[in-house]
């Protein structure tokens, strides 16, 4: 009797690219009908990132041209959302302040997380003293306040948007290195893993190959939720003077002293710029925890 | 037992000589040294100066033996000096000290108090509109910059009550009632941050516990909803909660940083900023050492906690 390959009967019976389309499809409807929030959340993300990638055509003004005439002016056609105690068009300057929150949110996420990754995967692979050893540092690591830690760290670097990276890239690292080291130690255990040690597959092409692709859930949702806290901790750098430099717009900084000094008289100085990081935040937040009921049902409820 | 909390403190005081190290190693990455630092505003350098001055920092020395001297200072109780004032810094440490304890006990009462009835709430109506309502405000706790809260809550004031909330330090002996007040309107801004990660936790926690077999024992033996909720579940639900209140207590620190700033408060938090940004770095260093005694106190207190509220954890490890 011949023997016929598997899946060639489901081949017959489903073919692969409507069963693709209609998956896709149906998965994002299915998501924002169980999900709400969660897709609430994907909408602000995507709004964001739209306005930081259109923002030379979304703003209407230089965000950095001063117009003494026109100082801590209120909302108006001309200035839809005011002006600073410079002239500087605020609506302008959030639009422009999406791509550099966005930048370094993103930038700080991807470097913290995809180094945490990494020790992540060759501690929880190779484990024995290596892993234990690097849990003990990683705890020293976590065991600062995530903002302490980022506040001393650009400090020392000096303030540049490359330092802030770094700065809050190093305390999502223990962050990160947990998550996946994690779920590593499951996958390290199963039986194809075994069957690629047994048949002669080297241990880095198992651990990068055979591992890795396979923590990519806990992966995404790390990194969804980080890019919040990471947008958080910008706002709060700069907001001290510790974060992006000038000229570039940020949220933060916008809202530092100059702001507060103004306040009583000109109000949405402090108002905007504050829903504009609260609204980036809490869109990362949502679809994070969204992600993380349907990526993987183990992390539920975890913080 | 006694084995347990010997294990807890010898692995505190093993994390605690690991952060020293991280802590002076950050401090050391900086591009040139302190001195250039101190100089750079005043444009001139006088190379003997210089020199003289780096001698009295002790940074002419090897790494090592800065590092060595840095610890027996601190294990001797010497702060070291500060630049900016030239005064010993525990002198300009230690009527700070007070002020940012209150806040964060207060900030954490306020936490726990909104926090463990509205996630108690959320899990019992689960997937109802209240739990949604309820995760909603709770999210964006966790979205909202706590200094930005600050600064809407003075701007609230000012605007809706035409009432500017006191921005210089008022002593709790001279006058109690405006320090009360002083203290609330921040400790709500970084309360309800921590309040958010809590009522989450309770929720999630709760949830869990609710779906064990003795639960459904209790109530199919038509126990009172309300005993089942808060007798049986919670008290096995309330591990983690505790966890987090420990590691909360430790980061409200972090949310003290602007809150303190913003409320013109004099704490050890608003302290650091201003010692970070005139670049006093043996002040920086030392209160960073503080902070991080704090964290790992509140870790152990956490961990001697567990062993009271699960007796299985005193056996288990």
């Amino acid at each position: 009797m011949a023997v016929r390959p598997v899946g060639a009967e489901i081949e017959l019976t489903l073919p692969a690219a409507t069963r693709r389309r209609d998956s896709l499809g149906a998965a994002l409807w299915r998501f924002i009908r169980k999900k709400p929030l969660g897709a609430a959340g994907g909408l602000l993300m995507a709004v964001m990132l739209i306005t930081a990638v259109f923002a030379d055509v979304l703003a209407t003004h230089d965000p950095i041209a001063t117009d003494a005439a026109h100082t801590l002016a209120a909302p108006s056609g001309e200035h839809w959302l005011g002006s600073d105690h410079l002239g500087r068009d605020i609506y302008s300057r959030i639009v422009h302040g999406a791509r550099v929150s966005l930048i370094v949110g993103l930038a700080s996420t991807l470097l913290g997380s995809v180094l945490g990754g990494i020790i992540g995967l060759l501690s929880g692979y190779v484990g024995g003293k290596t892993d234990l050893v690097s849990q003990r540092v990683l705890d020293i690591l976590q065991g600062l306040p995530l903002l302490v830690l980022a506040l001393v760290m650009s400090a020392s670097l000096g303030p540049s948007i490359q330092n802030v990276v770094i700065a809050i890239s190093i305390p999502i690292i223990p962050r990160a290195a947990r998550v996946i080291r994690s779920s590593v130690l499951t996958i390290r255990e199963m039986q194809y893993i075994e069957a690629a040690g047994a048949v002669g597959v080297s241990h880095l092409r198992i651990a990068f190959r055979h591992i890795l692709p396979n923590t990519m859930g806990p992966f995404i949702v790390l990194c969804t939720a980080q890019l919040g806290s990471a947008i958080l901790v910008e706002a709060t750098l700069s907001f001290l003077g510790l974060g992006v430099p000038e000229p570039y717009p940020s949220w933060g900084r916008m809202l530092s002293v100059s702001a507060a000094e103004y306040a009583q008289k000109a109000p949405h100085l402090v108002l905007f710029p504050g829903i504009a990081i609260s609204l980036a935040v809490f869109g990362s937040n949502l679809l994070g925890d969204a992600l993380r009921d349907t990526l993987d049902p183990r992390l539920r409820g975890s913080s | 037992m006694k084995t347990y909390i010997a294990q807890r403190l010898a692995i505190a005081v093993l994390t605690l000589f690991g952060m020293s190290v991280v802590i002076f190693v950050l401090l050391r990455l900086a591009p040139g040294d302190i001195v250039d630092i101190l100089f750079a505003s005043a444009g001139y350098v006088n190379a003997a100066e210089k020199q003289a001055i780096l001698k009295d920092l002790g940074m002419d020395r090897p790494y090592w033996a800065q590092y060595v001297s840095w610890i027996t200072q601190i294990l001797t109780g010497d702060l070291g000096k500060s630049y900016r004032y030239d005064l010993p810094a525990w002198q300009i440490i230690k009527p700070l000290v007070p002020v940012t304890i209150e806040l964060a006990l207060l900030s954490l009462v306020f936490a726990v108090v909104l926090g463990v009835p509205t996630g108690v709430i959320s899990a019992v109506r689960q997937d109802t509109t209240l739990d949604y309502v309820l995760r909603v405000i709770s999210l964006s706790g966790l979205s909202m910059p706590s200094f930005w809260l600050a600064m809407v809550i003075i701007l609230g004031c000012v605007t809706w009550f035409g009432w500017i909330p006191p921005l210089t330090y008022v002593s709790p002996f001279e006058n109690f009632k405006l320090h009360v007040i002083q203290f609330v309107l921040p400790a709500l801004a970084v309360g309800y941050r921590s309040s958010a990660l809590i009522m989450r936790i309770t929720r999630s926690s709760l949830l869990e516990v609710m779906r064990e077999d003795y639960i459904r024992t209790a109530w199919a033996k038509g126990q009172n909803g309300r005993v089942v909720i808060w007798r049986h579940a919670l008290k096995n639900a309330i591990l983690p909660v505790v966890t987090v209140i420990g590691i909360e207590f430790a980061f409200l620190i972090g949310g003290l940083v602007v809150t303190e700033t913003v409320f013109n408060l004099p704490g050890v938090a608003r302290f650091l900023v201003q010692a970070i940004l005139w670049r006093d770095y043996p002040v920086v260093q030392n209160l960073v050492m503080f902070i991080a005694i704090v964290v790992i106190l509140s870790n152990l207190i956490v961990d001697m906690l567990y062993g009271v509220l699960d007796p299985r954890v005193r056996y288990g490890s």
